[in-house]
């Protein structure tokens, strides 16, 4: 994480992500309204909002399982209204309600994973051993999932999403109702998988977490309200921390 | 709901285990799982909760007036398509329809945002006004200090109970707030600090404990000077309540 400089991002090779105008209609709902952004490589993009705010339309969007009613957006060169399944290939993808198989193991959940994404077994194996390595829970592989807490099932699904080294991972709310330490670690998960060139675009309602980002957009009502780093943001808006930044954002309605 | 291995427990005087039926009439309980009936529309679930309790929407009105005039607008929707925030605000008004005198909410405000969760506390400040005893579970330490007293729970035991303030008072080590440019960097970096105790990321500081409070400020700058950090910045802060919750939970 950089508070100061963005440079470990790179934007050599275009946007990871770039969204122009996009819009979301349901009916005469409009969910998303003219969104306009773009994410670097490897960068920590937080998207915040208040419920209901759109959040969960325009990631839909982003992951290619939902179209835009107009506008445009690329992900990893790809369009979202032609190449989802391209999309869907390049992402990596954990919400708080995702979770893996309680009734397989650990290693199973893996091997399950992996060969969704098309990975051979002895790739599947590399990569499992890798990432249990960095979370020191190789002890646990045979372990049914049901036996594991809470916080290492939310770790082992970051993990499980990360398996096929995607160029993005989205990770919508992965640390709602985690403790404290633990959603540390997990932040420390994030910023480990950023430096690997990994983009990370996440959605929290912890408001120190949004600290942690790279670069954090508010929307409201649909509308992207704001877009910056978190120290500019503070500066914007005469804030001591992200969340008056957003208090004052989101209720200013 | 639930009978207890061994020991007891009372509320308002009565035995969980043994006057479980009047504590029900005494008792609003929210779990942290929405539990309304999804097919049933919000003014059909008020009127199921009071029923169920022989009493009427209308009588008890008074009390969840505030919190249900909200979703009052939506009263024909069914539950089911209500948001979360909504959802949450007809079920706090469900478990308060028969007047209960303890309200026993379980992570009332996973997954809210930073504004509703503001709201939802201002709420449960009028409620105490009114006499009502509440007892919350929360992840959010922030919420822990709009309460009278806190207990904090792990693995099953109970690692402390007091006010807030009293637990702050107990944090026992001095706290260094550490920036850099590079947090992430810093964090590790730290980590590897012979004499770091404790290090954890707060926003875009770390909050650092040192083993028997050894160390000071000039060490701590040469260490992460010598590792390359620039713009280093360190000063002695009060701890937060997370901080003393994440000691006591590190043991």
């Amino acid at each position: 994480m950089q508070t100061g400089s963005l440079e470990h991002i790179s934007d050599n090779n275009g946007p990871i992500i770039e969204v122009q105008d996009l819009v979301k209609k349901f009916g005469s709902f409009v969910a998303n309204d003219h969104l306009n952004f773009t994410v670097s490589r490897g960068e920590i993009f937080g998207f915040l909002g208040a419920n209901g705010a759109g959040k969960t339309t325009a990631m839909r969007i982003l992951c290619g399982l939902s179209s835009p009613t107009s506008g445009n957006a690329t992900i990893a060169g790809f369009n979202v209204y032609t190449q989802t399944e391209k999309i869907k290939r390049n992402i990596g993808y954990m919400s708080q309600k995702f979770s893996l198989y309680d009734d397989l193991t650990v290693w199973e959940n893996f091997r399950f994973y992996g060969g969704i994404y098309g990975l051979k077994t002895e790739k599947i194996r590399e990569r499992t051993e890798e990432l249990l390595g960095r979370l020191g829970l190789q002890g646990e592989k045979n372990k049914i999932l049901k036996e594991i807490p809470l916080g290492w099932k939310q770790k082992l699904a970051f993990s499980v999403a990360v398996i096929h080294q995607p160029k993005i991972v989205f990770l919508d709310e992965p640390t709602g109702g985690v403790d404290p330490i633990t959603r540390r670690q997990f932040w420390e998960m994030i910023h480990e998988t950023a430096k690997e060139g990994i983009t990370v675009f996440v959605t929290t309602h912890y408001m120190d977490e949004a600290e942690y980002c790279d670069r954090v957009s508010i929307m409201v009502d649909g509308k992207i309200v704001a877009l910056d780093t978190p120290l500019k943001l503070k500066e914007t808006y005469r804030a001591a921390s992200m969340e008056d930044v957003f208090l004052k954002l989101a209720r200013a309605k | 709901m639930l009978l207890p291995g061994s020991g007891s427990a009372t509320l308002e005087g009565y035995d969980v285990v043994k006057d479980f039926r009047k504590i029900r009439d005494i008792l609003g309980y929210m779990p942290g799982k929405f539990s309304l009936y999804q097919d049933l529309t919000v003014e059909e679930n008020l009127r199921f909760f009071a029923g169920i309790f022989k009493t009427t929407p209308e009588a008890n009105y008074d009390l969840v007036k505030e919190i249900y005039s909200q979703i009052e607008p939506f009263k024909t929707r069914r539950a089911g398509k209500l948001s979360g925030g909504m959802k949450q605000k007809l079920a706090l008004s469900c478990a308060l329809i028969h007047k209960p005198e303890v309200l026993i909410l379980d992570e009332p405000t996973t997954g809210v945002d930073a504004v509703s969760r503001k709201e939802f506390w201002d709420m449960l400040d009028r409620l105490k006004r009114k006499g009502i005893t509440i007892l919350v579970s929360t992840p959010y330490m922030d919420e822990a200090m709009r309460c009278d007293r806190v207990a904090l729970i792990q693995a099953g035991k109970i690692m402390d109970i007091n006010t807030p303030e009293g637990i702050i008072k107990n944090f026992s080590s001095r706290l260094w707030s550490v920036r850099t440019n590079d947090t992430y960097e810093l964090l590790l970096d730290l980590r590897r600090f012979k004499a770091t105790r404790s290090a954890f990321l707060f926003g875009q500081h770390i909050h650092l404990t040192l083993v028997d409070n050894a160390g000071s400020e000039p060490e701590i700058r040469k260490f992460l000077e010598d590792c390359g950090h620039q713009s280093v910045e360190i000063e002695e802060t009060r701890p937060t309540i997370e901080d003393c919750f994440m000691d006591l939970m590190k043991g």
